[in-house]
């Protein structure tokens, strides 16, 4: 639908003139071109914008950094990009309560140098920090390698702003960590990719940066070993941030172990001597922290190279993993193959690059495989091999309810028409 | 009721499944909170997740509100029955149907009682953390309903960190998963706004959870303060200085007094008593319970004590979770709010609760969740003495008024219930409650699922802006609006 003159000219009436302009092909979504991009400098010019372009059934397309533009399905309809980059403040850092309330628009290395003055962090290690928002971060539930010690963004996050498609701005949570008054709705909001309302503030609980940490790693060619070393490692009372198992692709596969350890160096030294003891014969070294980096090395190859790689990211139980990694294996090999980092919490992203065919069905068994042990699958980006997939999966028995609450939130469909689960 | 609808109620549970007689009913007039009290028209308990379907069913078409109820330990009025409703009671499905150690998950039905799930896997070292103080009593059902706590909740989280799915039935009658056993299932999180929806969106009867291995070591000290504002200052140290303790609690003098009257936990007689706990390797806790030594003596601390054993932490712990309990010992009635406030704000919030207090001549004990602000004032009164409850009941709101001045809720973990409806206007703007209502329109249209709970004036759903019409609730005298 073509955004006539009329509304654009009340979109500029909220924002100024020199804060709308016309969207470039680059602004484009899956494929959909805009119209325009509107930049609001605040809550209440954001929550006008989408009143009017409710009124005027225009699709609004939240974008802070555009770095997850390409998850989920393509929209419907895209008639303006609404940016929240000029909601960029970090409002109030009340560093004695160890909380953090920020706009959404704020990157997340803003939001972390900040937090690291008083020497705390949010316990996430979010993807591509530098242009990443705390919006969209919070939209497409980022999940990363810290999230086993310190829980998911649903857990960090106590409260939040939502502007709603026709205008409305709701409050919810609020700044204390401990807090059961009235609906959950920062829940809601997060990984709804902004299909339920923008969030324009969010309101974190913070923790200290570490005294001390350390990496270590093993390595084996034999993907079961890893499971068994996963296996001990959980059923042991060890405390460490992550765990994750790397699959690196290569003539022969090759799979490492890594532990990230935090706390006080005593008790780290510990922990690793007993580490080695549960891994003996095999050894225990010393590893970079650029281990932890593998996460984002795999999703920034899949955005570089959408003909020839496909990101996934999958959800099984933490044992269960490695059963699919074995049928996924055996499925690719030898035209394909795929880099993998599974955190011992059981997701994990894979990146599978070679013969497209080979792919897309190895991909098909997969969901299959994963969606029939009660996991999931979703494809994120817009790589070849996936074309023709469905991104998100098979929706639940309760996917009806959450169409009624997308009905209740959005009943015109405003708001990243279709990106969503089942087409929401 | 009619005697119809009773029949078709009896058929669907057999006769140990229903309560109709007005002697028995009284049982379950109101839950923890005894001020409310409501006799419902019958009292069902099904056995089964197909029963209660057939018996929402029926609600939904007889247009018949119904409360869930699970151990009826409840602090709000979440329990208490609505006028002309029923009470769908969860306790006889009471079953642990899966433990996967290896995965770390359990799957249990909504009456099984908190501990007891630490209880069946405590052998392998394993513990469920949502520990409220009523853990022996309250079931999971309950604990999904209120989003409840305990003392651990700054480090472990509440009870929605640890639920990863549920089944639930709808106000329709039908059965819907949320969540599940693997994490981030695709769609929305609604299995976390149903957990702390107190009842408002279906009835959980399947539950599945997430179980933690048991840290290395646990160590509690003990720490005695001339007054909690040193005690409180103790806290902001250990937090600035990096540390995550397992626990922090504090008791002011009155409820110390209490609790020795009660259990005789021995702790010293002090105006502010320190409890931390830290858990994790042996060799960081030992280190770091000498700083949180050195920190308590630089505040002030002029006892400190560390429970080296598992019957010392017990006891150590004996006289905090009896504190409610133990005002009995020294007052007929009483009054507990469960207002939040930023930890820095407690100095200031304890000597104003002081002064209200003085003002109006009633006793406050308090005991506070130091780690995450969740304070705990007892107000203590005698109902046989005119004016004293309404009277006890204003000031426990005043102290509400001044946890929302200070920033933070009216609510940390007893919920909302019945009791804090019109506190609700007082934290939420119309538009941050009317939004959260769009969620309970679209899981309970006609408004079944406890309906008279948590909000001060119900949305009709499909509600248009406009000229205020009367909801039926409100017009059939069931509801009020504030």
């Amino acid at each position: 639908m073509t955004t006539s003159p009329a509304f654009a000219e009340k979109f500029e009436s909220i924002v100024g003139a020199s804060n709308i302009c016309a969207a470039a092909a680059s602004d484009a979504v899956a494929g959909v071109q805009p119209e325009y991009v509107v930049s609001p400098a605040n809550e209440q010019e954001l929550a006008g914008i989408l009143a009017c372009a409710s009124e005027a059934g225009v699709a609004v397309i939240p974008r802070g950094g555009g770095t997850k533009l390409d998850w989920g399905k393509a929209p419907k309809r895209a008639g303006i990009i609404l940016s929240t980059l000029r909601l960029n403040r970090v409002l109030e850092h009340a560093w004695a309560d160890l909380t953090v309330v920020v706009e959404a628009g704020c990157p997340l290395q803003t939001l972390e140098d900040a937090l690291a003055k008083h020497g705390q962090r949010l316990a996430i290690d979010a993807l591509w920090p530098a242009r990443a928002t705390v919006g969209g971060m919070l939209s497409s539930n980022d999940s990363g390698v810290l999230r086993m010690r310190f829980g998911a963004l649903r857990d960090l996050v106590i409260g939040v702003t939502l502007a709603l498609a026709d205008g409305t701005l709701a409050s919810s949570g609020g700044k204390v960590v401990k807090n059961v008054a009235g609906y959950d709705l920062p829940k809601l909001a997060t990984g709804a990719l902004g299909t339920l309302g923008v969030i324009t503030r969010a309101i974190f609980r913070l923790h200290a940066l570490p005294w001390a940490t350390k990496t270590v790693t093993c390595s084996t060619d034999r993907i079961s070993q890893a499971q068994q070393w996963i296996t001990q490692l959980l059923a042991s009372n060890l405390s460490y941030s992550a765990a994750q198992t790397r699959f690196v692709a290569r003539r022969k596969p090759e799979i490492f172990v890594d532990i990230l350890f935090e706390g006080t160096e005593a008790g780290i030294a510990s922990q690793i001597a007993q580490v080695k003891s549960l891994a003996r014969p095999i050894s225990v070294a010393d590893a970079d922290h650029s281990v932890w980096q593998f996460r984002q090395r795999l999703h920034a190859e899949a955005k570089q190279n959408p003909a020839i790689s496909t990101l996934g990211k999958i959800s099984a139980l933490p044992l269960e993993v490695f059963g699919v990694m074995e049928d996924l294996y055996g499925r690719l090999h030898p035209k394909a193959n795929f880099d993998a980092a599974i955190q011992a919490t059981g997701l994990g992203v894979i990146l599978l690059r070679g013969d497209t065919d080979t792919v897309t069905s190895a991909l098909r068994a997969c969901r299959k495989k994963l969606e029939t042990l009660g996991g999931s699958l979703v494809l994120l980006g817009n790589s070849l091999a996936a074309k023709g997939i469905d991104p998100w999966g098979t929706p639940g028995d309760a996917f009806e309810l959450m169409r009624s609450v997308k009905r209740q939130f959005d009943p015109q469909n405003t708001l990243n028409p279709g990106r969503f689960v089942g087409g929401i | 009721m009619d005697a119809r609808i009773l029949q078709e109620f009896r058929n669907l549970v057999g006769d140990r499944g229903i309560i109709s007689s007005t002697d028995e009913l009284h049982t379950y007039e109101c839950d923890g909170l005894t001020n409310f009290r409501v006799l419902p028209l019958a009292v069902l308990l099904p056995a089964d997740t197909q029963q209660v379907q057939n018996i929402v069913r029926t609600c939904h078409r007889e247009r018949i509100p119904f409360v869930a109820r699970g151990s009826g330990t409840g602090l709000s009025g979440g329990a208490l029955p609505v006028k002309n409703g029923i009470v769908i009671s969860l306790a006889r499905m009471n079953r642990i149907l899966e433990v996967d150690l290896e995965n770390a998950r359990m799957v249990v039905e909504p009456g099984v009682i908190n501990l007891d799930v630490t209880g069946r896997v405590q052998a392998q070292q394993f513990f469920y953390a949502p520990d409220p103080s009523s853990q022996c009593v309250c079931s999971i059902g309950g604990n999904v309903a209120e989003n409840s706590g305990g003392a651990h909740c700054l480090k472990y989280g509440f009870t929605t960190t640890h639920v990863l799915g549920l089944e639930v039935v709808l106000a329709d009658g039908s059965l819907v998963h949320l969540g599940g056993k693997t994490l981030d299932s695709p769609g929305y999180d609604l299995a976390g706004v149903f957990v702390g929806s107190e009842g408002t969106l279906g009835i959980a009867t399947k539950v599945t959870l997430r179980i933690l291995k048991r840290p290395e070591c646990v160590r509690t000290l003990l720490a005695a303060f001339p007054t909690t504002n040193e005690a409180g200052a103790a806290v902001s140290d250990i937090i600035a200085a990096g540390m995550l303790p397992a626990a922090i609690e504090m008791m002011d003098r009155l409820a110390i007094q209490a609790a020795e009257a009660a259990v005789h936990a021995n702790y010293p007689d002090c105006g502010g008593l320190l409890l931390v706990e830290l858990d994790g390797p042996l060799a960081e806790v030992e280190s770091l319970m000498e700083q949180v030594d050195v920190i308590c003596r630089k505040n002030g601390a002029w006892e400190i004590r560390v429970a080296q054993t598992e019957t010392e932490r017990a006891l150590v712990w004996k006289g905090r979770k009896a504190a409610f309990a133990a005002m009995g010992r020294i007052s007929p009635n009483y009054i507990v709010q469960d207002g939040v406030i930023p930890r820095t704000a407690l100095p200031q919030v304890m000597s104003e609760i002081a002064r209200m207090s003085a003002e109006t001549g009633l006793r406050v004990a308090n005991v506070f969740h130091a780690g995450d602000g969740n304070l705990h004032p007892l107000v203590l009164y005698d109902r046989q003495i005119a004016g004293q409850e309404a009277a006890a009941e204003q000031l426990s709101y005043r102290i509400l008024e001044l946890c929302l001045a200070a920033g933070g809720s009216i609510t940390g973990e007893h919920g909302v219930g019945e009791e804090k409806k019109t506190m609700m206007s007082k934290m939420f703007s119309e538009p941050d409650l009317d939004t959260m209502q769009r969620v309970r329109c679209a899981f309970d249209p006609l408004q079944l699922a406890n309906p008279t709970k948590v909000f001060p004036r119900p949305r009709l759903c499909g509600e248009k802006p406009g000229e205020y019409v009367s909801h039926p609730l409100e017009t059939a005298g069931i509801a009020e609006r504030f």
